[in-house]
């Protein structure tokens, strides 16, 4: 028997664009200035190039989604951007990575000064084995405030904004371990926040979590938008579409395109883009 | 379905082999609890015979008064002065060796990840771990004991100390490398130093059991003798000043045990009992501190 090709309806694959959280409009996105700039970056893992040539803008007070296949390199560059590579034996790095227009790849940065202005998420919870209290004050206490009705005041408004205080205010005390998967995630994000970063770094904060958590950590990253720069790495395209404003694909260690998020997946430019939020790898 | 497995399930299958696998298993469970109830027997019927024995010469003189040489009025006296010296000969050893195995066990796993020095380190702390104590004790006397021009209390803590470092180093290490890699991460990402990381995250972290390290050190210097018979020596007075010959519990013991009197004979029994109860006590004490230390610590750490 003879078999006819069918065409694959590549429209109705793709993730859909949510309307109750808006995204940034395009023309908002183009007259913000870049919170970071990189050009040119190279990686290395030894003499494995990890990273080859990216350049991106990330605009202030935006939410930046980074997508692609596992091992694209999409992690790797979010932790260019705090150095968090750093701590990796055998790595270097080539290119120019700016905060604010300064370079924070060169050997005389402060690092611990730069993390504490970008800071990060990581992918499974890691709350301190110590209290709620103490996990929050510990970026604060780091950065030497001593005075406890301070901390305690940094703790709360940390906390509110992670939305997790009124979960927590009546035992700040207690072991962090005890909270659920997903209330330790917002802890960590309350941690991050403590410090008062410019730039927070999520790296995919809700792949370890059920659908109720991320949407509650979709909600707060959201409403954390217009306070600080976030940027996001994540598995989940649907995720992509549902918080971010712009997006940028990574693909075998290039940036293969970047561009507003509605543009991104409703008319994307590059094949490979096409190929991966439709479904047919990744 | 392969031909293995399904071979295996018609002999699960058959009566006799069933019958043969329920006996085996039972077999195995009484072998195991029999020998288990044979080591507690033993054990405790050691313990039994050391606590009455030890009981029967327990006296509050012990406590309170130095040993009387035999014919002198009031021998054999006490051994209060051993006590005194084994207290001071342990927190000796304990200030020199304690953080000098703790910095080391911490460079080992913190630091030395590219180090050329770490793999030799490591094989050394695991050599010092398995010497015999009387190869402590005539080193001690060599490198310590002659340049100082005699036996001394420092020496004996010296060679204490030796034989603490290596355990303390190498359990330090081995429960810090238990510490997830995540909290380094989190710490370091909220820009936390290095150090600061170590001191106040990961430390903490592994606390309950590097203190159960300690103490198994400590335990394990309480009960030398022969590292401090070329060392300390040993002393019928009581003194605080470890520049001379210095007591201590197990020494006297040993002097005693195999002296030809049945007063000071006795007197090493009743030593010896105080020795496991100080023992005794010190893991106690601890072990509720790790316990109370640990209300923040996840399952199993």
């Amino acid at each position: 028997m003879q078999e006819t090709p069918v065409k694959r309806p590549t429209m109705a694959l793709r993730p859909p664009i949510p309307r109750e959280r808006p995204a940034r409009t395009d023309a908002d996105l183009a007259r913000r200035t870049p919170k970071i700039s990189v050009s040119h970056l190279n990686f290395y893992y030894g003499a494995k190039q990890a990273l080859a040539d990216v350049s991106l803008l990330i605009p202030q007070n935006c939410v930046t989604a980074f997508i692609g296949p596992s091992g694209c390199g999409k992690s790797t560059f979010l932790r260019c951007l705090n150095r968090m590579n750093d701590l990796i034996d055998g790595t270097r790095v080539e290119g120019d990575v700016l905060l604010d227009g300064e370079d924070i790849l060169g050997p005389k940065v402060d690092v611990v000064e730069l993390r504490k202005r970008v800071g990060m998420v990581f992918q499974k919870s890691n709350p301190f084995p110590k209290s709620i209290f103490e996990n929050v004050a510990y970026g604060p206490r780091v950065a030497g405030t001593r005075h406890k009705s301070v901390l305690y005041e940094i703790v709360e408004k940390s906390l509110a904004r992670a939305a997790l205080w009124e979960e927590v205010k009546d035992r700040l005390d207690d072991s962090a371990l005890q909270l659920s998967g997903g209330q330790q995630q917002r802890l960590c994000i309350a941690r991050a926040l403590a410090t008062n970063p410019e730039v927070l770094l999520m790296d995919e904060p809700a792949s370890a979590l059920d659908p109720a958590s991320t949407s509650r950590i979709e909600d707060l990253i959201f409403e954390l938008r217009d306070r600080y720069t976030i940027v996001i790495v994540t598995h989940n395209m649907q995720q992509a579409a549902r918080v971010s404003d712009r997006t940028a694909f990574f693909y075998q260690g290039e940036l293969i395109e970047a561009g507003s998020t509605n543009e991104l997946f409703t008319n994307p430019t590059r094949k490979q883009t096409e190929d991966y939020i439709t479904g047919r790898f990744g | 379905m392969t031909n293995e497995s399904s071979t295996s399930v018609m002999q699960a299958e058959r009566p006799l082999y069933r019958r043969y696998v329920t006996l085996q298993s039972a077999f195995m469970k009484t072998l195991c609890v029999v020998f288990t109830l044979v080591i507690l027997g033993i054990l405790a019927s050691i313990s039994a015979y050391l606590i009455t024995k030890g009981f029967r010469y327990l006296s509050w003189d012990i406590f309170t008064q130095v040993p009387i040489p035999p014919g002198i009025e009031g021998a054999p006296g006490g051994l209060m002065n051993a006590l005194v010296g084994t207290c001071i000969l342990i927190g000796l050893a304990s200030i020199v060796g304690i953080p000098l195995g703790m910095l080391a066990g911490i460079y080992l796993s913190e630091y030395s990840a590219r180090s050329w020095m770490s793999a030799p380190l490591r094989f050394i702390a695991d050599v010092l771990t398995g010497v015999p104590s009387i190869v402590v004790g005539i080193l001690g006397y060599e490198l310590v004991v002659v340049p100082m021009g005699g036996f001394n209390g420092f020496a004996g803590a010296c060679a204490l100390a030796f034989i603490m470092i290596p355990i303390v180093a190498r359990t330090t290490e081995e429960m810090l490398r238990l510490v997830p890699n995540s909290y380094r991460d989190a710490s370091i990402a909220l820009g936390a130093t290095k150090a600061r990381t170590i001191l106040q995250v990961v430390l903490p972290a592994a606390s309950g059991s590097i203190i159960t390290g300690i103490m198994l050190a400590v335990a394990r210097v309480a009960g030398e003798t022969a590292p401090l018979l070329f060392t300390a020596l040993g002393s019928r007075l009581l003194t605080l000043d470890p520049s001379h010959p210095f007591p201590s519990l197990t020494v006297q013991v040993f002097v005693y045990a195999t002296g030809p009197y049945h007063d000071e004979q006795n007197l090493a029994w009743a030593g010896l009992l105080i020795l496991i109860a100080l023992v005794f006590v010190l893991n106690l004490s601890l072990r509720l501190t790790v316990y109370r230390l640990q209300r923040h610590r996840p399952a199993g750490m």
